[in-house]
């Protein structure tokens, strides 16, 4: 998979190993601004509140 | 190795290419699971750390106290200024910051009105809007994560005798001390309760109650650590003595 995506990127070998780290870049950014949050609110670290149901 | 093996091995089946690709893909999951574990743990503490320090800038500064701890706080230091006046919440609304020397030498952290995600991921502590406001009888109960988010309340079970929780809001500064802790169930929401653990009774001290997760990484439990209203200062008095230099230090960050 990546062998081909690397293999269709345009240019000489150094442009494509700067291409190819740039969208790796974007994928990483991706995560962290959208789906890392969502992801989140199943993570075993963030649930310290108390249930409200008697109050 | 014949040159006709070697061709075999570099031409690889469709099943085998298809083998790599979800070998690929596995690998890529892990490190996307990875990369989530070091967001949560440290990026988000890093993101909500910046948040919470502004908007405990921006809070102090509104305020608009001129410059405490320099002049008047000294001399009245131990004055009693009697019953502490309520601090009306409003609505989804900073209305204070917590100083804690316990949690470390600069704890200051803003406090605001909901327990939602959309406050503990980002501002820090929150409120529960069903419980009690400072300086009423009864329980002033917030929440703030453990750990991730800034983790505010990391350090929740290290509270010692005469530990103090100081509390600062438009009207003045609460004083609480911290009373005990205890390790409860996460549907034990009798905690809350005006008079903790009672209920219908009818509440004569100011509590604070502070919720968190237990054990660390976990949401197994709940730790509660409780403090009471003991004195407080209008804000034209100063700071306490003890968080002087803090106040001064936040205001000016």
């Amino acid at each position: 998979m990546y062998a081909w995506i690397f293999s269709k990127l345009p240019g000489p070998l150094w442009f494509r190993v700067i291409l190819a780290a740039l969208l790796i870049a974007s994928a990483v950014l991706l995560l962290m601004t959208y789906v890392f949050p969502w992801l989140s609110q199943y993570s075993p670290w963030t649930e310290s509140t108390i249930g409200l149901m008697l109050l | 190795m014949t040159r006709s093996a070697l061709r075999t091995r570099a031409k690889a089946t469709p099943g085998q290419r298809l083998l790599g690709g979800i070998g690929e893909i596995l690998i890529t999951l892990g490190i996307v699971l990875l990369l989530f574990v070091g967001w949560e743990l440290w990026w988000t503490n890093i993101d909500a750390g910046r948040t919470q320090s502004q908007v405990t800038s921006q809070f102090v500064q509104d305020l608009n106290m001129g410059s405490p701890g320099a002049s008047n706080a000294q001399g009245e230091a131990d004055e009693d200024f009697g019953t502490a006046p309520i601090t009306t919440i409003p609505d989804g609304e900073t209305f204070g910051i917590f100083y804690i020397p316990r949690f470390g030498k600069d704890f200051a952290h803003p406090v605001t009105n909901g327990v939602g995600m959309d406050v503990l991921n980002s501002v820090g502590i929150g409120h529960y809007p069903d419980t009690q406001e400072p300086g009423e009888p009864g329980n002033f109960a917030v929440a703030a994560h453990r750990q991730t988010h800034g983790q505010v309340f990391w350090n929740i079970d290290k509270f010692q005798d005469g530990d103090k929780v100081y509390l600062q809001t438009r009207k003045g500064f609460y004083t609480y001390e911290w009373r005990d802790t205890e390790i409860v169930h996460p549907s034990q929401s009798e905690v809350l309760l005006p008079v903790p653990h009672q209920p219908g009774a009818e509440p004569s001290a100011s509590m604070l109650t502070m919720t968190s997760c237990h054990p660390p990484f976990t949401t197994r439990m709940r730790i509660i650590a409780y403090a009471e209203l003991e004195s407080w200062r209008p804000a034209d008095a100063g700071p306490p003595q003890e968080i002087a230099d803090l106040v001064t230090r936040t205001m000016e960050n």
